[in-house]
C-alpha cells in the first residue's frame, strides 16, 4: 500500500488527508510538531479572549482520525532524505514514505530588528506562540503595556485580543494608514478610526527602531526610530507578515526559494516530493494572485486539487475568482475579485467608494475605466454573498449591472437595514458629476 | 492555568452595586421563604421584584452601553458563572433545589392548606395576584411573575448585547411580548371574565402542554361556553393547521426562539450559558432518542387518557373510543407512509430504524388493544401513564434538569433532549420546510465559533466549513452562530426546498472543473 506522509497538520495538509482517504485506501500519516490534532489557527485569538476553549478551536473530534485511517505523528523532521525516501524525525526517529507532501505553513517574519529575540518578544502564530502570550500578558498586572509591530490581519487580532484583557495597546503601523498597501484608503482611514475608537494607541508611520532589554534579558521598553520616544512596556508583539517555514527543507534536495518551489501540479523539482499551502511557493504567480499565499482558503484548495494528482488524476492548481475575508475588530471585512489600494493599482482600474454615515460600514467597487467591467468590490460591515459575485465575475458583468442588482448578493441577517439605494444613488449622483 | 488571568472578568463598580441591588431583591424573597412576617407585604414585594429587575438593567448598561456595538463574548470561558466554575455550580443547586420545592413541597412556599390564608414565599405576592385577577397567589403564580420578570429583565439585557443585531432584538421583544401577555396576563384577565376556564397559555400548544387535553380541561372548555369551545378548537387548530403551515414557511424558530416561554427563558436568563452545550456526536445521538421516545410517550399518554374518558360518559363526548382509536392510528400511519414513501433517503439508517420500530410499537398497541380488554389501553393504566409523564417528563426533566442545570449543561436541555413539541417542529423542519441556515460559498475558515456558542449542541461548522447549509431538526433557529460569525459565512433564511439541502465536497473559490468533477458524483 502506498504510504503518504504529510508534514504539517494545517489545513492544507488535513484537506489533503481528508480527500485522498475519500479516493483512496492509502496509508496516510500526518506529522506535526506543533499539536496533537488539527485545530484552526484562525481562532487561536478566540481562545486568548476567552470566547473559546482550545478544543473548540479543534474541527475534528479525535476518534475522526483513527477512523478515517489517518496516523498522526507527533515530532519535528529534522531532513528529509529524498534519494532513501525517509525523513528524520526528532533526534533518531525515521519514517520511510512513497510520496511527500511538505505543508508547514508559516512563521512570523522578523527583521533583524535590535532585541527581537528577548523575552517577552513574540510572534502571533502557533499554538505555542497562544501558550506563550498566556505567560508573557495574563492581564494588565503582569503586562502593563504591549507594543505591536507590524500593521497588518495578524497585528489588528492581537490588538483586539490584548485590548480584551484590558492591558494597554501601543499599535506600530511603518505605513501612512492601516493596511493601505492592500485597502484602498477611504477603508483604511475608516479602520484607522475604528482602531482608535477601541482606545488602541495606533501610530501611524512609525517604525520600530530597537527593543531594550532589563537586567533579566526581558522586554523592558522600545524605542521609536522617527521620534527617538521610549515606550516602556511588557511584551512585544511581531506581527510583520509571515514567511514560508521552511528552515528543515535546506539541507534537502528540495528546491526553495522564499518557500518550497512548486509547478502548477504542487510538484517539487523532486518526484514524488509535492508542497501547498503557505509554504509552496509558485514559479510564476497565477493572475493577480502572489506567488505565495499565506491564505487559510487557499491551503484547503491546494489540498483538494493535489489530492486528485496523488489519487491518480493529475491535475493543475487552478484557484477561481479571488476572495477573503477578515474581522477589524467589530468590523466585517469580505472581498471579492480584485480591488487593489492606490498603491498597486493599475491606471485602468477606477473605483466607486461608498461609505455609511456611521463610519462602521463602507464598500469599494473597482471596474475598469474603458470597459466599465466589474472586477471586484471590497465591503466593509455589510456581508455579501460569494456565490452571487462568483457568478457576476464569470460572467463579466459590468459595474451598472453590479451596482443595480446589488441586493441580490445581500448576506446580512434578517431584518437588517439595507443600503442598496444609497448606495446606488450615491454611485449614479457620482457619475453626473464626472 | 494561573489564577492572575480572571483580571479581564473583574466587575466594574457599577456592575457590583447593580449585582448587590440584585441580591437584596433575591434576600427579601429568602426573608419571605423562611416565613419571616414581613408587614406590609405589597411594599416588600414591589421592593423586591423592583431591585432584581432594576439591578440586571443596571448592570447590562454598564456592561454593553459602555462599549461599542459588537459581539460581547470576552471572557465568557473565564468567569466562574459560565464556565462550570464554582459560581455556575451553586446556581445550579439553588436553581435545582428551587424546581424541587416548587413542584413537590409547595408548602415549604408557604402555599395554604385547606383554604388556609398564604403564608411565606406565596404569601407575599398575595398583594399582586389580588390585584390581577383579585384571587390569592399559588406557587405557579409566584413562579410565573419570576419567570415573566427573568425573561423581561434579561431580555432586555441580551437586546442591549445585540443591539447590532436587528434579528437578535426583535426576536427577543418577540419572546418578552408573549410571556408577558400570552403566559402571564390573558390567563390572569381570562379567568377574571370567566372563573370557570382552566389555566389556558394560549402560545402553550399540545403536547408541550400535554395536559391540554386531559378530562377536567375538557369538561371546563365545553362548559365555559362559547369562549370555552373556542379554546378548545384553537388548541386543535393550532396542532394541525398554525403549526405546520408556521413551520413550513418559517422553521421550527418561529415557535422555538420566538413565541415558547421555554425558549423564551432559554434566550433571555439562559443566553450566559449557551455555549456549555455539548457539541459531540455522541451526544447527539443520545438527542434523537431521548428526544423522539419522549414524543412517543406523550402520544401514547394523551390518546390512553383521552380514550378512558371518552367511554365514561358518551352522551357527553360525541367522539367514540373506537373512532378516536382508528383516527390516530390512521394519522400515523398517513405520517409514516408519506415520509417512508417521498423522504426516507433523507433519513440516516437510526432514524428509519427508530421510526418503524416505534411505528410499529404504536401500530401493535393499538391492535392488541382491540383484540382485548377495554379497561386498559396499552398495557397500562391511563391514570399510571398520565402521573408517571407529568412527574417524569413535566415536572423532572422540563423543570429540574431543563432549567436547574443549565450552568452545567446549557440552557436548552430541556428544549433539546426532550421538549415533545420540539421534536414534531423539528421533524417537519427538517422534512417538510422552506427554512435553512445558508452558508457563504467558500468564507469558512473553521474557527468553532457557530458550534461553540450553538445551544442546541449542533456542530454547525462542521456544515459550514464542508459549504453545505445547515438543515437540523432540532435547531431553532436563534441566530447566534450568524452573528459570532466572524466572516459573514451564515444566513438564516427561508427560500425554495429545491437544492436546500445542498452537500459539497469541494468548495466554491476552487477550479471550476473540479468542483464540477468532485461534487456531481
Amino acid at each position: 500500500m502506498e504510504h503518504i506522509v504529510i508534514i504539517g497538520n494545517g489545513i492544507s495538509g488535513v484537506t489533503l488527508a481528508r480527500h485522498i482517504r475519500k479516493l483512496s485506501d492509502k496509508k496516510i500519516t500526518i506529522v506535526s510538531a506543533e499539536t496533537d490534532y488539527f485545530f484552526s489557527r484562525t481562532a487561536l485569538m478566540y481562545v486568548y479572549m476567552g470566547h473559546m476553549k482550545f478544543e473548540h478551536t479543534q474541527p475534528y473530534e479525535d476518534w475522526f482520525w483513527r477512523k478515517n485511517r489517518i496516523e498522526l505523528v507527533r515530532g519535528y523532521v529534522h531532513h528529509i532524505d529524498t534519494d532513501n525516501k525517509v525523513l528524520k524525525i526528532n533526534e533518531r526517529d525515521f519514517l520511510s514514505y512513497d510520496k511527500l507532501v511538505i505543508a508547514t505553513g508559516s512563521k512570523p517574519n522578523k527583521f533583524g530588528w535590535p532585541g527581537q529575540d528577548l523575552l517577552g518578544v513574540q510572534g502571533l502564530y502557533s499554538k505555542q506562540d497562544l501558550d506563550a502570550l498566556e505567560k508573557n500578558a495574563p492581564n494588565n498586572d503582569v503586562c502593563k503595556r504591549a507594543v505591536i509591530v507590524g500593521g497588518g490581519l495578524i497585528g489588528i487580532e492581537l490588538a483586539e485580543m490584548l485590548n480584551s484583557r484590558h492591558i494597554p495597546v501601543t499599535f506600530l503601523v511603518r505605513e501612512s494608514s492601516f493596511w493601505n498597501g492592500v485597502l484602498p484608503q477611504g477603508e483604511s482611514a475608516m479602520i484607522n478610526r475604528h482602531i482608535k475608537n477601541h482606545h488602541i494607541d495606533l501610530r501611524l508611520s512609525t517604525n520600530l527602531k530597537e527593543i531594550k532589554s532589563d537586567d533579566n534579558g526581558r522586554v523592558k521598553s522600545i524605542i521609536i526610530e522617527e521620534t527617538g520616544e521610549e515606550i516602556p512596556c511588557d511584551v512585544v508583539g511581531l506581527t510583520a507578515g509571515v514567511s514560508p517555514n521552511i528552515d528543515f527543507i535546506k539541507s534537502s534536495n528540495i528546491e526553495t526559494g522564499r518557500g518550497v518551489k512548486v509547478n502548477r501540479y504542487l510538484e517539487t523539482n523532486i518526484p514524488d516530493v509535492y508542497a501547498i499551502g503557505d509554504c509552496a511557493e509558485q514559479h510564476e504567480a497565477i493572475g493577480n494572485r502572489r506567488p505565495i499565499e499565506a491564505v487559510w482558503y487557499t491551503g484547503r484548495m491546494m489540498g483538494e486539487t493535489l489530492a486528485q494528482t496523488i489519487c491518480g488524476n493529475r491535475i493543475q492548481y487552478k484557484p477561481g475568482h479571488w476572495f477573503n475575508s477578515a474581522k477589524f475588530l467589530d468590523i466585517e471585512y469580505q472581498t471579492y475579485g480584485w480591488v487593489f489600494s492606490e498603491k498597486s493599482k493599475q491606471d485602468y482600474e477606477q473605483h466607486f467608494h461608498w461609505k455609511h454615515e456611521d463610519d462602521t460600514k463602507c464598500i469599494t467597487v473597482a471596474y475598469h475605466k474603458d470597459t466599465n467591467a466589474f472586477l471586484g468590490i471590497n465591503t466593509f460591515g455589510i456581508r455579501m454573498r460569494h456565490e452571487t459575485f462568483d457568478t457576476w465575475l464569470t460572467e463579466n458583468r459590468d459595474v451598472d449591472y453590479v451596482m443595480n442588482h446589488l441586493i441580490e448578493a445581500n448576506f446580512d441577517p434578517e431584518f437588517y437595514k439595507h443600503f442598496e439605494k444609497d448606495i446606488l444613488s450615491a454611485y449614479n449622483n457620482q457619475l453626473q458629476t464626472a | 492555568m494561573s489564577l492572575a488571568k480572571p483580571d479581564a472578568q473583574d466587575l466594574s463598580k457599577k456592575q457590583k452595586l447593580a449585582v448587590g441591588m440584585g441580591v437584596i431583591g433575591l434576600f427579601i424573597l429568602v426573608l419571605a421563604l423562611f416565613n419571616l412576617d414581613l408587614p406590609n407585604t405589597s411594599i416588600f414585594l414591589t421592593v423586591s421584584l423592583s431591585l432584581i429587575s432594576v439591578g440586571t438593567i443596571l448592570f447590562a448598561n454598564d456592561a454593553y452601553l459602555t462599549k461599542l456595538k459588537g459581539i460581547k463574548n470576552d471572557g465568557v470561558w473565564f468567569k466562574s458563572i459560565s464556565s462550570r466554575g464554582s459560581l455556575g455550580w451553586i446556581t445550579g443547586i439553588v436553581l435545582t433545589s428551587f424546581y424541587v420545592v416548587l413542584y413537590f413541597y409547595e408548602g415549604l412556599l408557604g402555599a395554604g392548606v385547606d383554604g388556609a390564608a398564604n403564608t411565606g414565599l406565596i404569601g407575599l405576592f398575595d398583594p399582586l395576584s389580588q390585584l390581577l385577577s383579585g384571587r390569592p397567589a399559588s406557587q405557579w403564580f409566584v413562579y410565573g411573575t419570576l419567570y415573566t420578570i427573568a425573561i423581561l429583565a434579561f431580555g432586555y439585557k441580551f437586546i442591549l448585547k445585540y443591539r447590532h443585531n436587528r434579528y437578535e432584538q426583535i426576536r427577543t421583544i418577540s419572546v418578552m411580548f408573549f410571556q408577558l401577555a400570552f403566559a402571564f396576563l390573558i390567563p390572569e384577565f381570562m379567568y377574571v371574565m370567566n372563573s370557570d376556564l382552566p389555566y389556558y397559555d394560549l402560545k402553550n400548544v399540545w403536547p408541550l402542554n400535554y395536559y391540554n387535553f386531559e378530562q377536567y380541561r375538557i369538561n371546563s372548555f365545553i362548559n365555559g361556553g362559547t369562549i370555552g369551545m373556542a379554546m378548545l378548537i384553537f388548541g386543535i387548530v393550532s396542532i394541525f393547521v398554525i403549526t405546520p403551515i408556521l413551520t413550513f414557511k418559517f422553521g421550527k424558530r418561529w415557535y422555538c426562539s420566538w413565541v415558547c416561554g421555554c425558549g423564551g427563558l432559554a434566550e433571555t436568563a439562559g443566553d450566559s450559558f449557551r455555549h456549555l452545550s455539548d457539541k459531540s456526536q455522541s451526544a447527539w445521538k443520545i438527542e434523537r432518542w431521548v428526544i423522539h421516545s419522549v414524543l412517543v410517550f406523550v402520544v401514547l399518554m394523551t390518546t390512553a387518557v383521552i380514550y378512558t374518558y371518552l367511554g365514561y360518559d358518551p352522551d357527553k363526548y360525541w367522539l367514540t373510543r373506537d373512532v378516536f382509536l382508528f383516527s390516530v392510528a390512521g394519522f400515523l400511519t398517513l405520517i409514516f407512509a408519506l415520509v417512508m414513501i417521498f423522504k426516507r433517503n433523507e433519513l440516516g439508517k437510526d432514524a428509519r430504524y427508530g421510526a418503524i420500530g416505534y411505528f410499529a410499537i404504536i401500530i401493535a398497541l393499538i391492535a392488541i388493544h382491540l383484540f382485548s380488554s377495554k379497561t386498559k389501553l396499552f398495557i397500562f393504566e391511563a391514570e399510571t401513564l398520565r402521573t408517571s409523564y407529568g412527574f417524569l417528563i413535566g415536572a423532572i426533566f422540563s423543570g429540574v434538569i431543563g432549567t436547574g442545570f443549565y450552568p452545567i449543561f446549557g440552557n436548552r436541555v430541556w428544549c433539546r433532549f426532550g421538549c415533545p413539541m420540539a421534536a414534531i417542529l423539528g421533524f417537519q423542519q427538517r422534512m417538510f420546510s422552506r427554512f435553512r441556515i445558508t452558508t457563504n460559498g467558500g468564507q469558512c475558515i473553521s474557527c468553532g465559533n457557530c458550534s461553540t456558542y450553538c445551544e442546541m449542541g449542533i456542530d454547525v461548522r462542521a456544515y459550514a466549513q464542508k459549504g453545505e447549509n445547515i438543515v437540523r431538526s432540532s435547531c431553532v433557529g436563534c441566530g447566534i452562530c450568524s452573528a459570532v460569525c466572524p466572516r459573514g459565512v451564515l444566513k438564516l433564511e427561508n427560500d425554495s426546498m429545491k437544492g436546500r439541502i445542498n452537500p459539497t465536497e469541494v468548495l466554491l473559490g476552487n477550479d471550476v472543473d473540479l468542483m464540477d468533477l468532485v461534487n456531481q458524483k
